[in-house]
């Protein structure tokens, strides 16, 4: 086994182009997977079957497919039907999509876990239904839920070297490029690893700090 | 679709399928010794187990897989068969989350137990298969569900080596069509079956196991973790 220091350097500025689009992909679709599993989690709890039968079975349906597939699917399908986005986009629309149905599960446990009665005095208060969301049950049920939203931001940063597939330059795209160019394998592939290694766990001890300022 | 296109699809199937059950076996092996190794009372195997889950949770399965198929057989020499380099690279990652599910069941079992083990002088051994184990495996089944179907959504991920599993014959045959909107549908809906067959399959088997030690099976629906959220 022989490690080329010099081909460590030479990928470095490719390197940091790469976790840029990556940080890019994960803020995005971290953004987007927290705001649409909020509506689904709401949706949910519409009370008719008419809402809730079509959300759960297209939620349940997404969660158990490969987020791959579905990134192709967007990425080749939505042209043909008209709509054009850039590769970027595309991936950060499938990935926020994709993760939106874990979190739409992780708010409904937070809005569930919501004492009875702080409902039953939001009714005692007369509070109009929009305001017993926005200014009772939302802020404690979310706060209750960021350490496991926090989860799935990891877990979605090691999802998106597959953006690579739909030809985003994120840092496995860029690794492979080098890799291509040069014919050095070994390099640009562990130093992304090691990247994702320590990217997430430094995100998973800022995590447990949030964690310990939020669950007092 | 022709029936020649359809015939590729169902070797994709295949393919795929075999990578499951492969992964998975090397997975569940893996998740059971480090989740063990973990909870052992020597602190160097506990420390060796919780570097090796923290490594393989760290990284990520597509990186994973890259560095099996390209880094190993140059830094090695090991050019191992397709179907081998990814099971090995989903059952090492997939693995590593497992061994969190068994240390975290075999931390949940009542301490009395494995008290009244020592108490019986039964032997580590005998403590751990015949006590602990017992007890934590029909509490592991519902979260090791979710890790399948994970597990099986990672199994596409080999398609971008060029293995021809399921996700890569949806591949050939959008080339061959043109078209993509149909066999996409066609092999997310495939996809979509496999999971419910195998969650299925595994509530059967959480209520046979916990029918053995005089437990229901959990009423509610299970928060599926993600897959890897670091340092607990």
């Amino acid at each position: 086994m022989n490690w080329d220091w010099q081909a460590v350097s030479d990928f470095m500025p490719q390197f940091w182009d790469g976790l840029l689009v990556t940080l890019q992909a994960l803020v995005l679709g971290s953004l987007i997977s927290f705001t649409l599993g909020l509506v689904w989690a709401l949706l949910m709890r519409v009370p008719s079957r008419w809402v809730t039968w079509p959300v759960g079975v297209l939620t349940e349906f997404v969660r158990n497919t490969p987020l791959l597939v579905q990134l192709v699917f967007l990425f080749y399908v939505l042209p043909e039907w008209g709509v054009t986005f850039s590769a970027l986009t595309t991936g950060v629309v499938g990935i926020g999509l994709h993760y939106s149905t874990y979190t739409m599960q992780v708010y409904r446990a937070g809005i569930e876990a919501v004492p009875v009665g702080q409902w039953e005095a939001a009714t005692a208060l007369n509070l109009p239904l929009r305001r017993t969301w926005t200014a009772v049950i939302l802020p404690q049920a979310i706060r209750r839920v960021v350490p496991a939203l926090g989860n799935y931001v990891i877990a979605m940063l090691k999802d998106t070297p597959m953006l690579m597939v739909i030809t985003v330059l994120d840092m496995l795209g860029q690794a492979r490029l080098f890799s291509q160019e040069h014919f050095q394998f070994t390099e640009p592939l562990t130093v992304i690893g090691v990247a994702f290694i320590v990217i997430s766990y430094l995100a998973s001890l800022l995590l447990r700090a949030l964690e310990r300022r939020l669950v007092h | 679709m022709t029936s020649g296109l359809w015939e590729l699809v169902l070797k994709g199937v295949w393919v795929t399928l075999q990578l499951l059950v492969c992964s998975a076996l090397l997975a569940a092996a893996v998740s059971f010794v480090v989740g063990v190794a973990r909870t052992h009372r020597l602190w160097i195997v506990r420390f060796l187990a919780g570097f090796y889950t923290e490594v393989f949770r760290g990284t990520s399965a597509l990186v994973m897989i890259f560095w099996v198929f390209f880094v190993l057989p140059l830094a090695f020499g090991w050019q191992l068969v397709p179907l081998w380099a990814g099971t090995l690279a989903l059952g090492l990652t997939y693995g590593a989350y497992g061994s969190e599910i068994v240390r975290g069941a075999l931390n949940a079992v009542d301490p009395a137990q494995a008290e009244g083990g020592i108490a019986l002088s039964f032997t580590p051994w005998q403590r751990l298969r015949l006590i602990l184990l017992p007890q934590a495996v029909p509490e592991m089944i519902p979260p090791f569900s979710n890790l399948l179907i994970e597990l099986l959504k990672g199994t596409a991920l080999v398609s971008v080596m060029g293995m021809g599993d399921l996700a890569f014959s949806a591949n050939l045959v959008r080339l061959a069509l043109q078209e993509s909107a149909e066999i996409y549908a066609y092999v997310l809906v495939i996809y979509f079956v496999i999971a419910f067959v195998l969650t299925r399959g595994m509530r059967g088997l959480e209520k046979k196991l916990k029918a053995g030690v005089g437990k229901r099976p959990e009423q509610k629906i299970v928060v599926s973790e993600p897959v890897g959220g670091g340092v607990k």
